[in-house]
């Protein structure tokens, strides 16, 4: 009997270089340091880090996470050191992984802090890519970039011209069609698309007759949400030609392979880090099992390979 | 910190809520001093998501104590987790209390334990550290049923007074109105405290107004308990800070309140 050949798990989104499809999801994984004693970081395909701005955040006011079914509420707000702070104190542990880095930025007032926070990455080849946070839904903005076509066209635009590095734009599932706000970033020139952020959400306590969260609302993640992430993926894939890294409650190995078949090039745990941070690796090596299983060589045999119930 | 399956050796009600559980960790054991604590998965599916974060009640040569009330659903998967069943459990994890050498030598000046409740379970881990100094414990509850630990830190040789709010055992009323007592006819060291909010809140400004240091153990809501996603954090004068990660224990002055 012929050995089966192992799968080759490795993938590249325009110039960014994956060794294995499995990313950890911004704002679940702090700057990687925090759980460097538990899991072997190495191993990762790639780091997203926590969102970052142009001057530091405090972030929102507490209680700022609560507990719901199979999921959570997140109202963090952003709190972040800053670009500057960031790339003295965070990156150089980042770069010493060797394994891709991908920044996530947003602006806090307006769309220029962007000009200012890709130029300073660019004088860091250790940033892989960069992912455009534009979905955050605790900075209590009235409209999202990410709810709005136009606004995602112009701003994902002005970005595309400032860098050579792997553009990801991160998009917000609060929105009446995702497909045409995924149109707009691949016609700006966008390299990939993740999705999705957190769904806005609330919880009150009734005893108290308040919000749980300081900050009133915030944003659902866990498996709660994995349905709703996992049909966006397909919608969105039927219509664009970028890869989509697909995220919202994977938890397994499982839970991540419905996004691959959904039509994601490349996945990433989030909330699970919480829960087990060893949840990335084991689905590493989950999917390399099923991959030899099934006879498949690349993980281009598993994107999108969605068939019709039969019968 | 690590993340380890642990045994499970006793898991028991202590009375009314209050339960008592140990497990088997030698590393834990070594690495683990006062107000630190451990983070447990309750389960392998997605209710509860997330994982429940728990004070380190004592440790004796490798096994690991922990107690805990029975409040809601958590809790109440926790305790019916069996001996020899085995734990997901990361730890020990967060910022312990902080205690010189000299402390804990007998000294004239006082360490005061002051524990509201629940929050008993790190100050006799405390108070094993700080045997020499012979503290003075002053326990707080609702009622004489819910005094817990007074066997624990008495075999310790600390002096205990009591404290409840019907005045079925001890002083009738607060704790901190016992600690304004107390503070008349000793000469403090130093605070130490683990209890509700508003406890603490008045722990603070008795210790502002007695030029005491205190040190105080916070609770909070978590997620990773590791500092990774902020949703922790309590207002410092140098910011936000996580509860899990610079805490649970915080200097008094460094809160605001």
């Amino acid at each position: 009997m012929v050995k089966p050949k192992s799968p080759n798990l490795s993938l590249k989104i325009a110039n960014l270089d994956l060794k294995n499809p499995v990313m950890v999801a911004s704002g679940t994984f702090g700057y990687a340091q925090e759980f460097k004693d538990l899991i072997d970081l190495k191993k990762l395909g790639a780091i997203v880090t926590k969102t970052i701005t142009l001057r530091g955040r405090q972030g929102n006011l507490p209680p700022r996470t609560c507990e719901t079914p199979a999921g959570m509420l997140n109202s963090i707000g952003l709190e972040n050191p800053g670009i500057d702070k960031f790339i003295r104190e965070k990156l150089p542990f980042l770069k010493k992984l060797g394994i891709p880095v991908i920044v996530s930025l947003a602006a806090e007032e307006t769309p220029d802090e962007f000009v200012t926070l890709i130029k300073k990455l660019e004088q860091h080849p250790e940033v892989s890519a960069i992912e455009l946070n534009i979905s955050c839904p605790n900075l209590k903005k009235d409209k999202l970039i990410a709810q709005d076509a136009q606004a995602t066209l112009a701003l994902v635009s002005s970005v595309r011209k400032l860098t050579g590095k792997c553009l990801i734009v991160k998009l917000s599932p609060n929105v009446t069609s995702i497909t045409e706000i995924a149109l707009a970033a691949q016609a700006a020139g966008a390299d990939a698309l993740a999705l999705i952020n957190t769904l806005a959400g609330m919880r009150i306590d009734v005893y108290k007759r308040t919000p749980k969260l300081g900050a009133w609302v915030g944003g659902l993640s866990g498996p709660a949400i994995r349905p709703v992430a996992v049909k966006m993926v397909w919608e969105v894939y039927s219509k664009i030609k970028i890869p989509i890294i697909g995220m919202g409650g994977i938890i397994d190995t499982e839970s991540a392979l419905e996004f691959f078949i959904a039509g994601a090039a490349a996945i990433s745990v989030g909330t699970a880090n919480f829960i087990d941070p060893g949840a990335s690796l084991k689905i590493i090596a989950g999917i390399r099992q099923y991959m030899t299983e099934n006879n498949m060589q690349n993980l281009s045999q598993l994107t999108g390979r969605l068939k019709a119930c039969q019968g | 910190m690590k993340q380890l399956k642990v045994k499970l050796i006793l898991n028991h009600k202590i009375t009314g809520n209050y339960w008592h559980l140990e497990f088997e960790s030698g590393l834990i054991a070594r690495l683990a001093r006062p107000g630190q604590f451990i983070n447990i998965r309750l389960t392998d599916g997605c209710e509860p998501l997330l994982r429940r974060p728990i004070s380190i009640h004592r440790v004796k040569a490798s096994k690991v104590g922990i107690m805990y009330e029975v409040l809601g659903k958590g809790t109440q998967v926790l305790s019916a987790k069996q001996p020899g069943e085995f734990l997901d459990v990361i730890g020990p994890l967060g910022n312990g209390f902080t205690y010189s050498s000299a402390a804990t030598k007998p000294v004239l000046k006082k360490n005061i334990l002051i524990a509201g409740g629940m929050g008993v379970a790190p100050l006799v881990f405390l108070a094993e550290k700080l045997k020499l100094s012979k503290p003075l414990v002053l326990l707080g509850a609702r009622s004489k049923k819910q005094l817990l630990c007074l066997p624990e830190f008495k075999a310790l040789g600390c002096t205990v007074k009591l404290a409840t709010d019907d005045g079925s055992a001890g002083f009738k009323g607060r704790v901190t109105d016992l600690l304004n007592l107390v503070l008349e006819q000793t000469e403090a060291r130093g605070l130490f405290s683990c209890g509700p909010h508003p406890m603490l809140a008045a722990v603070a400004r008795i210790a502002r107004e007695n030029k005491i240091t205190a040190q105080l153990s916070l609770e909070e809501h978590m997620a990773c308990g590791i500092g990774a996603c902020l949703g922790c954090v309590v207002a410092t004068g140098a910011g936000y800070r996580s509860v899990c990660k610079d805490g649970p224990v915080f200097f008094s002055e460094e809160l605001i309140w």
